[in-house]
């Protein structure tokens, strides 16, 4: 008998998908999924009608439009013109090379990685891909997926393969429960300020333990999600009955006798006893506590009852002053040493891939149900797709933000990077689920607090950051 | 298709000294609009730049004119973020054709690369040096050697190897291009996706 070589969750998807290598060489990876959007692909399909070339696999192809779309009047034509230009660009390539589209207007258009998993295209053991570095997100169910540049989405679309050195692996586990008000979204955020913004870069992260097993499929793609935050090429959680039951009926997910086929394949797709990775980090459940950013990247997070680093603490020289200009830029020169709590904020922006799936605004409708926003703060409601601002009508949570006083948009990445008009202004604090902080991603000038759907919503209510332990 | 090819940079160099540097900072996303690759130059740290009339802030190093070359020094961690390979774009079309810094984030390097920009990784210490010879005399020269793996300053004879994966090597000094290289194993990827078991992928 051949004794087998114990192997990672990621080294046996990987494996599965070496098209061709030469030696130290990139393997040529095959690619079973490519999620396309408007703002990374026009210059990709320029490239293919250069070369006189089709869409390899079409069927392997999904477009949708999000980063560049209004989230009022959708039905309207848009008014910014370069931004018309480039969604009208997006669908005449879709058109033209045949590519699935779910344009403004589909029930299924949304951000790329809320709609991947939605409508099962999503599925574990493949190899994904996405001209977006959150691509990360899909690695919940047990997939190897990551972000790419333009130059690489013409790769895919013309060879449906990539060229990629295999990366190291990691593996984060978390075990033990959760305190009361800490989300899987502290997890990350407790992660990456631990790891930093350079902590995970080179590696591809495996999330395991306890903690993980009992989160929910949202909970665990909002930690995939944020893996980009701390440099990982990916991350990636074993699918197990939590991952079946959440695909089980969707569009794209196998049926009848296929779907028993795929789910006991699937359930082979866990990291063997014995198997080894580059790097391990340990990390105690009951350590973590609510968090929030203070700073001008991920990393630059805390326990929501923490205080802010003092300048001194730093390493004078570039350390110094990088963390310095971080707290001009923030406003919060006079706040170094203090809290945050009790901070006024004078908008809330609840999306983005990280945190705009139904579940996310179940939980925040469960705080927010019965109460009304201050008039000092301004709060975004962007759905993460079509099908989650249907669901989020059906189930009576969009009357319940109206009634909040919320301003209830459609689906799109909206002030996550702050494309289309959807901004915080100059100067203003934003407490924000989305995933960077970094200066002037939600508006020049804007200065934006991360942290989890719970807590956005007891900043909604209040009008300050605030621990939502206290309001549960 | 044949592209830019790039053997030895042989330049004075623009020292940003900032950690971190964001895909944000090098090219905001409000600039992601365009349907082409040109023109982004323009738009290179637009907002470290120039304050919201479009006025020149005198303090970024882009604008004090003494500072030019081909060469960008940087702090540790750049191209830290989005994927967005506008940011390469934008840092090539201004002129650049090589990044200098002690670590690079993973995404932004083989964007970088797939336009010949050459992320130079060094260690913190030569990066140090580098910093302090180029504040001290802006008019200091930096070599740096591809086909070498070199970089240093020619006048002060002190150099430094650096790494560059040898198929980017290869692509980098001839001009090639990763799609004809791919496409150059048509063959191999039919035979894999007939030969390939167990794909539930396109179950639907
Ligand atoms: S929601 Fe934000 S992070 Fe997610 S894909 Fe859109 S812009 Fe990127």
């Amino acid at each position: 008998m051949k004794i087998k070589q114990p192997k990672t969750l990621f080294e046996k998807i990987w494996e599965k998908h070496v098209v061709y290598q030469k030696e130290s060489y990139p393997a040529v990876l095959y690619i079973d999924a490519h999620l396309i959007h408007e703002v990374t692909t026009p210059q990709a399909f320029d490239g293919l009608r250069k070369r006189k070339l089709p869409v390899f696999r079409l069927k392997r192809t999904w477009g949708t439009m999000d980063h560049n779309v209004p989230t009022k009047d959708q039905d309207k034509p848009i008014e910014e013109e370069m931004s018309r230009k480039q969604v009208a660009t997006f669908a005449k390539n879709c058109e033209e090379f045949g590519v699935n589209f779910y344009g403004l207007g589909h029930p299924y258009q949304g951000i790329v990685h809320i709609i991947g998993p939605e409508l099962g295209i999503t599925k574990p053991g493949m190899t994904i891909v996405c001209g977006d570095s959150h691509t990360s997100t899909h690695g919940a169910f047990g997939a190897i997926a990551f972000g790419i540049g333009t130059s690489e989405v013409e790769q895919v679309l013309a060879s449906q393969c990539i060229l990629q050195y295999k990366p190291k692996t990691m593996n984060i586990r978390i075990d033990g429960k959760l305190g009361h008000g800490v989300s899987s979204k502290d997890i990350v955020l407790y992660i990456i300020s631990k790891l930093s913004t350079a902590g995970g870069t080179g590696y591809f992260v495996e999330y395991s333990g306890t903690a993980i097993e009992a989160l929910s499929m949202e909970a665990r793609m909002t930690i995939c999600n944020m893996s980009i935050e701390m440099g990982a090429r990916g991350g990636m959680i074993a699918p197990d009955e939590t991952t079946f039951a959440y695909m089980k009926g969707r569009k794209y997910a196998p049926k009848g006798k296929e779907w028993d086929k795929a789910v006991a394949h699937w359930k082979m797709l866990k990291t063997d006893e014995g198997a080894t990775y580059d790097k391990e980090l340990f990390i105690d459940a009951t350590e973590i506590e609510p968090m929030i950013t203070y700073g001008t990247n991920p990393g630059m997070g805390m326990k929501i009852t923490d205080k802010i680093p003092q300048a001194s603490m730093f390493a004078e020289g570039t350390q110094r002053a990088n963390f310095e200009s971080s707290m001009t830029y923030m406003g919060l020169t006079d706040h170094q040493g203090k809290q945050l709590l009790g901070h006024p904020v004078d908008y809330v922006f609840l999306g983005s891939c990280t945190n705009a799936r139904i579940e996310d605004f179940r939980k925040i409708a469960s705080i927010v149900r019965g109460k009304k926003k201050p008039d000092s703060v301004y709060v975004f409601v962007v759905p993460g797709s079509a099908q989650v601002a249907a669901q989020m009508e059906k189930e009576g949570i969009a009357h319940i933000f109206m009634q909040a006083g919320f301003d209830l948009r459609s689906a799109g990445c909206s002030a996550c990077l702050g494309m289309n008009e959807d901004k915080i202004p100059s100067g203003k604090y934003c407490l924000s689920t989305s995933n960077r902080n970094f200066q002037g991603r939600q508006g020049l000038g804007a200065r934006t607090f991360l942290a989890s759907p719970i807590t956005a919503a007891v900043a909604a209510i209040t009008g300050r950051v605030s621990d939502v332990r206290e309001f549960l | 298709m044949k592209k830019k090819s790039l053997t030895k940079i042989i330049s004075t160099a623009v020292p940003l000294a900032m950690e971190n540097v964001d895909t944000d900072q090098i090219l905001p996303a409000r600039y992601l609009k365009a349907t082409t690759r040109e023109g982004f130059g323009e738009k290179l740290f637009r907002d470290w730049r120039f304050d919201p009339e479009g006025n020149p802030k005198p303090h970024f190093v882009l604008n004090q004119p003494h500072y030019t070359g081909e060469i960008l020094l940087a702090g540790h961690n750049f191209g830290v973020g989005s994927s967005r390979e506008h940011a390469a774009w934008a840092l090539s079309d201004y002129g650049f054709n090589a990044v200098v810094s002690s670590f690079f984030a993973d995404i932004f390097k083989n964007n970088a690369l797939n336009n010949t920009l050459l992320p130079v990784q060094v260690t913190p210490n030569f990066l140090q040096y580098l910093f302090e010879a180029v504040l001290q005399d802006h008019k200091t020269v930096i070599a740096i050697d591809v086909e070498e793996q070199a970089i240093g300053i020619p006048s002060e004879g002190k150099y430094e190897h650096f790494d560059i994966n040898p198929y980017k090597k290869v692509c980098v000094i001839n001009g090639y291009d990763d799609v004809d290289y791919i496409l150059s194993l048509r063959k191999e990827i039919e035979q894999f996706e007939k030969k390939r078991k167990d794909d539930f992928s396109l179950a639907f």
